[in-house]
């Protein structure tokens, strides 16, 4: 199965790209120390004051002491805060998408295995949370929660919150399906209590269609937050992520377009190797896809 | 049928009410002061006081929720300052920032919306359903592959990032196109499609690549099927086993997807609208964020959610109306 996956160049291609996104983010304070930076100092020296604060010298203000150049209007690092900015979309993300399957599967599984009653209630559940607007419902309710929570975790939570209901519905399809194989009769009628039903005979068999899902999820969750923060509902100033320096970057774009473009392609060149990852992982562990999809 | 119309609109109904009460509980019993979120940027201790007795606030919940639905059924005063306020039939809520009635706010800015997601649908079903069957036909190699690597950097890009471009591209580079704003249709069609077009396409983007991908998908899988082995086997040439049998089939499921998906549109172009300045039903929730207008927030998730439990009724309605395989219970 591995030799499958690393016969996939796209596959190999993102799941660098995504190691190295992971790695900035992690390493985030130590690479901002390595470059001599942080995230929140201004540096008015290096603006034109004279055309509004665009950063002086080409390419958004790029020298040997601000890498990437500095932000417009404000002259704080960009490569400090582009680095910051992986940690929020990465750690928001990998977080909804992980409290997501949780969710989801818990949900999904109780309603497959369970009874007739059971699967009814929690199937409009499930209805209920697939057809809800989430875009606008995390919107407003990010407005309403107080502000001094911690931000990024309300929103992985917000965002999981609204999005659990495609894993709940797939597990409760697989397990209406697994349920019915002969092994997991046998476990029934021997008296294995439905707990351990559900952790050692249908667990296992959801791992790959919850794995290839949960895959295109994450890079799904990021766009939401990166669009989140872009209309500003996301996390708060000074913490930068990369949909709110876009945001700023629609009031810059025409001063100075080197600002859209670092985080825009930062962002899509992340979104893309997630989606690679996933693309690839999709036609190993789905042997019904391999021949649709190549 | 007439029955299993009666059932699906009783259930909708239901579904509605489930999502009104949560959205009440989780807006009027969230940690926040409901008052303090209505009362607007420029609040005083007095306005916030007017706005608290207003809103009929020092009640238990279950009444208020009750003053609300009462309100959507028959109307409703608010007793505000001096005044009463005065909000008609299907009433939503007051916003005491702009002194107006929310549904009369949602009605003026429902048609920008209702523009944007239409013609955005269009164009991606025209775009994605002719690039899935080109693909999905296999006669070009590299077409193929093209369309299969556009369809996966579409997912990975986000709205506002294509709007960004397009406005860097067509409006600043270029100069094509002056900056969108917004001219309705009963004004100067022309002038109302020349300032969407850009908007239709960041739009369209994603859609119409899940579009070609679900095409090609359904193609493929309509193609495998054995009465189109059968038509070969008799001769009928492939161009009409194609455009007479597989297409058939490999259709059937975007039919019921584009109710749901014009619907998620709708609702969702906030980024859009916000990136492009139109004044939709997205831009108002973000307006009312920034500006601290419960009301109006409370207003817009309600319509939102009635406008998707409409479209998922419809989607079941056509799904059942297109298949002869599924039958109406």
């Amino acid at each position: 199965m591995i030799r499958d996956l690393l016969r996939d160049r796209g596959f190999v291609a993102g799941a660098v790209i995504a190691t190295g996104m992971v790695l900035v983010a992690v390493t985030a304070p130590l690479l901002a120390a390595l470059a001599g930076q942080d995230y929140t100092t201004y540096h008015d020296t290096l603006l034109d004051s004279a055309r509004g604060g665009v950063p002086i010298g080409a390419f958004g203000g790029i020298s040997g002491e601000h890498w990437l150049g500095v932000e417009p209007g404000t002259g704080r690092d960009l490569f400090a805060r582009l680095v910051y900015g992986a940690q929020v979309s990465l750690g928001v993300g990998i977080g909804a998408t992980v409290l997501e399957v949780l969710l989801g599967v818990t949900v999904g599984v109780a309603a497959g295995l369970g009874g007739r009653w059971a699967d009814a209630g929690l199937s409009r559940v499930i209805d209920l949370v697939l057809s809800v607007p989430s875009l606008v419902l995390a919107i407003s309710l990010l407005a309403i929660v107080p502000q001094d929570w911690p931000r990024p975790i309300i929103l992985a939570v917000v965002i999981a919150v609204l999005g659990w209901g495609g894993t709940a519905r797939i597990s409760r399809g697989e397990t209406l399906t697994l349920r019915t194989r002969d092994y997991v009769a046998a476990a029934q009628v021997a008296g294995a209590p439905w707990w351990r039903v559900a952790r050692r005979e249908i667990l296992p068999g959801l791992t790959a269609p919850i794995l290839t899902y949960a895959a295109l999820l994450l890079p799904t969750n990021m766009v939401v937050e990166a669009g989140l923060s872009f209309l500003g509902v996301g996390v708060r100033p000074p913490t930068p992520s990369w949909g709110q320096m876009l945001s700023t970057a629609t009031t810059w774009f025409r001063a100075d377009p080197a600002y859209v473009f670092l985080p825009g392609l930062l962002l899509f060149l992340t979104l893309l190797s997630f989606v690679l990852v996933a693309n690839g992982l999709r036609r190993v562990l789905d042997p019904r896809q391999r021949e649709v999809l190549r | 049928m007439i029955g299993h119309l009666l059932r699906r609109i009783i259930g909708g109904l239901i579904v509605l009410l489930a999502l009104s009460a949560l959205i009440y509980a989780l807006f009027y019993l969230a940690p926040s002061d409901p008052a303090i979120l209505a009362c607007g940027k420029g609040c005083t201790p007095e306005r916030l006081a007017d706005v608290r007795t207003a809103m009929g606030l020092d009640e238990p919940v279950l009444t208020q929720y009750w003053h609300f639905l009462q309100g959507i059924v028959a109307g409703r005063d608010y007793p505000f300052g001096p005044g009463v306020r005065h909000c008609p039939a299907p009433c939503l809520g007051y916003s005491f920032e702009t002194s107006q009635p929310v549904t009369t706010l949602l009605l003026d800015r429902i048609p920008v919306s209702f523009s944007l997601a239409l013609g955005a649908e269009i164009l991606s079903l025209t775009l994605g359903i002719g690039t899935g069957l080109l693909s999905g036909t296999r006669r070009f190699r590299w077409f193929d592959r093209l369309v299969n690597g556009l369809v996966l950097a579409g997912y990975a890009t986000p709205v506002f990032l294509v709007g960004l471009l397009l406005l860097l591209l067509f409006c600043v580079h270029l100069q094509w196109l002056p900056f969108p704003t917004y001219v309705p249709f009963t004004t100067d069609p022309l002038l109302w499609a020349q300032n969407l077009i850009l908007p239709w396409i960041s739009l369209a983007v994603i859609q119409t690549a899940a579009y070609a991908r679900l095409t090609r998908a359904g193609l493929a899988d309509s193609l495998a099927e054995d009465h189109i082995r059968t038509a070969r086997a008799y001769g009928i040439p492939e161009r009409r086993i194609l455009w007479r049998k597989a297409l058939r089939g490999a259709l059937l499921p975007l039919v019921t997807l584009t109710a749901v998906d014009l619907a998620q549109i709708i609702t969702s172009a906030v980024l859009t609208e916000t990136m492009f300045g139109l004044p939709g039903v997205g831009q108002l929730l973000v307006g009312a964020v920034n500006q601290i207008d419960l009301p109006v927030v409370v207003g817009v998730t309600l319509v939102t959610g009635l406008i998707m439990v409409c479209a998922n009724a419809a989607a079941d309605l056509l799904y059942a109306a297109v298949d002869p395989r599924v039958e109406l219970r």
